[in-house]
């Protein structure tokens, strides 16, 4: 078997006297598209940015591509990439500057040919010459998928995709995401606590409660060991603390 | 993709390209960097015609008061053109997506360095330019030392700026007031405009533990005694590098510390 592409030990975060993140494991397959879902504060943000080397574990480790995120993050780096609404791209540059300056940081080869096809691709044609920061979210979020796509990633780290998206443009960005991992192969961790996007995208769920993973497995097979009908059910009876099923 | 390992001219070149789309984009910002080195320039240059027939002091070499407030200028812009750059980060909550990119912290550093230089070179050549016919006092006439005094006050700029980064990163952005007003400190004791020599002696030990004091120094002393000062300039750099190392240090053990605690992802307006 191929080594996974996140392999992740004992990874705790305390920030002063709050346990963020308490002692999780957990590895990732290349080509699978993995979630880790749990309400505010379950520990997801805190873990994509110990996953990205942005922030440092009090214990434990990340091994992404086989590389320490603490030591040896650089030699892997140029295969990855992350988008967050938390972390923005420069508001006065324009979509295309934006592009270049990421495409550049990246090595990207020939990176006005790679922002044409993303730019066809993301439907940011009529875009590329405007300032990003007077874009709508929807557009925006468009944008910083182009950023995080701009080096075509191996290993893509996205913090809750299509939060403050209409419907229309979130299912737009899941089609996207699904068609570039079939495409490419590459591997998708997503954060979020959008139960559809989920249940469409992941083939692999980390349920987060309080830092700890509380449970995991396919979406279908936590529905069927929590007794539920959806994984929104699911949801609840583990942010609410309730026991599975099947250990009644 | 291209490997990552080793430094890049090209992340470099990245960042630099970042914030001169930035002032391609924003004519206030492009305006700003000439228009306070200009303006200072115009004020003490009717001063120094002012004080040419009125202090036999300032009539000994009349462009002093001009060459010296340029002069604190380039340290000046020097500092602010590597806290802005990282401001303009800060401001717009980019810090996450450079920091998870390949670009190093030193490779962010040297592209800091590099718009500091080109943002001293577009607010201060104007303004040394335009002295020469509105005053006819020429800077140029330091001659090969305004190379030294203009490097070791840039290196000393840049070490204060790194010193306001790494405050910034700890503190967030209710310190970034410091940028503007931090390095006036060194002002009254680096003899811009008055011979260390006024000072108190207890304060002239101090003022000599600086670059500033022996560049201001030696500049006055090309041109009142026609003397190139080697003693000062030595003295200038050593004390450079070591100001600079500080920087260097407090900002690396402060973005270690930023990776603890989660700032970069957090940081912004």
């Amino acid at each position: 078997m191929s080594e996974p592409v996140i392999h992740v030990v004992g990874l705790t975060k305390r920030f002063d006297e709050t346990l963020a993140v308490d002692h999780i494991d957990f590895t990732v397959e290349r080509g699978v598209t993995a979630a880790l879902l749990g309400g505010n504060g379950a520990g997801k943000t805190t873990t994509i940015s110990m996953l990205l080397g942005l922030l440092l574990p009090s214990e434990g480790s990340v091994l992404v591509f086989g590389a320490d995120m603490q030591s040896d993050r650089y030699r892997v780096l140029p295969r990855m990439n992350f988008s967050s609404p938390y972390v923005e791209l420069p508001h006065r540059l324009t979509v295309s500057e934006n592009l270049r300056v990421y495409g550049a940081l990246y090595g990207v080869p020939n990176v006005r040919a790679r922002i044409g096809t993303l730019a066809r691709d993301l439907q940011l044609t009529e875009f590329l010459d405007r300032k990003t920061g007077n874009l709508s979210a929807g557009q925006k979020t468009r944008v910083a998928l182009a950023k995080a796509l701009i080096n075509e990633p191996e290993l893509l780290l996205l913090d809750e995709p299509t939060v403050s998206l209409d419907p229309d443009t979130g299912d737009w960005v899941r089609g996207y995401l699904e068609t570039y991992r079939e495409r490419t192969g590459a591997t998708i961790l997503l954060a979020s606590h959008n139960m559809g996007e989920v249940e469409r995208l992941c083939s692999q769920v980390l349920m987060l409660r309080k830092g700890r993973i509380v449970d995991s497995g396919s979406p279908q097979a936590l529905v069927d060991r929590y007794g539920r009908d959806t994984l929104e059910e699911v949801f609840l009876d583990i942010a609410r603390g309730k026991p599975r099923a099947a250990a009644e | 993709m291209s490997a990552a390992v080793g430094f890049s001219p090209r992340r470099v070149g990245a960042m630099v390209l970042r914030h001169l789309f930035l002032l391609r984009g924003s004519w206030p910002r492009a305006f700003e960097l000439v228009y306070w080195p200009t303006l200072t320039m115009v004020l003490w240059g009717f001063t120094s015609q002012f004080l040419v027939t009125n202090s036999s002091w300032v009539a000994r070499a009349g462009g002093v008061l001009i060459y010296a407030v340029l002069l604190w200028e380039v340290m000046f812009r020097g500092q602010l053109g590597v806290a802005f750059s990282f401001l303009e980060e800060m401001w717009s909550r980019n810090l996450g997506h450079l920091f998870v990119s390949p670009l190093r912290p030193y490779e962010w550093v040297l592209s800091l360095l590099a718009m500091s230089f080109i943002r001293v070179m577009l607010g201060i050549l104007p303004a040394a330019l335009l002295a020469i016919p509105l005053y006819h006092y020429s800077i140029f006439t330091l001659g090969l030392p305004l190379i030294g005094f203009f490097t070791l006050l840039l290196v000393m700029g840049w070490a204060v700026g790194l010193a306001i980064i790494a405050l910034i990163l700890r503190h967030g952005l209710g310190a970034e007031n410091l940028a503007w007003v931090a390095i006036f400190v060194l002002s009254p004791i680096s003899g811009i405009y008055y011979p260390i020599s006024v000072l108190p002696h207890w304060l002239q030990w101090i003022a000599w533990c600086f670059p500033t004091a022996y560049v201001f120094e030696g500049m006055r002393a090309v041109l009142f005694q026609n003397e190139v000062r080697l003693d000062y300039l030595v003295a200038a750099f050593g004390l450079d590098a070591v100001y600079v190392a500080i920087g260097a240090l407090i900002l690396l053990w402060s973005f270690r510390r930023a990776r603890r605690t989660g700032a970069l992802l957090q940081m912004g307006e």
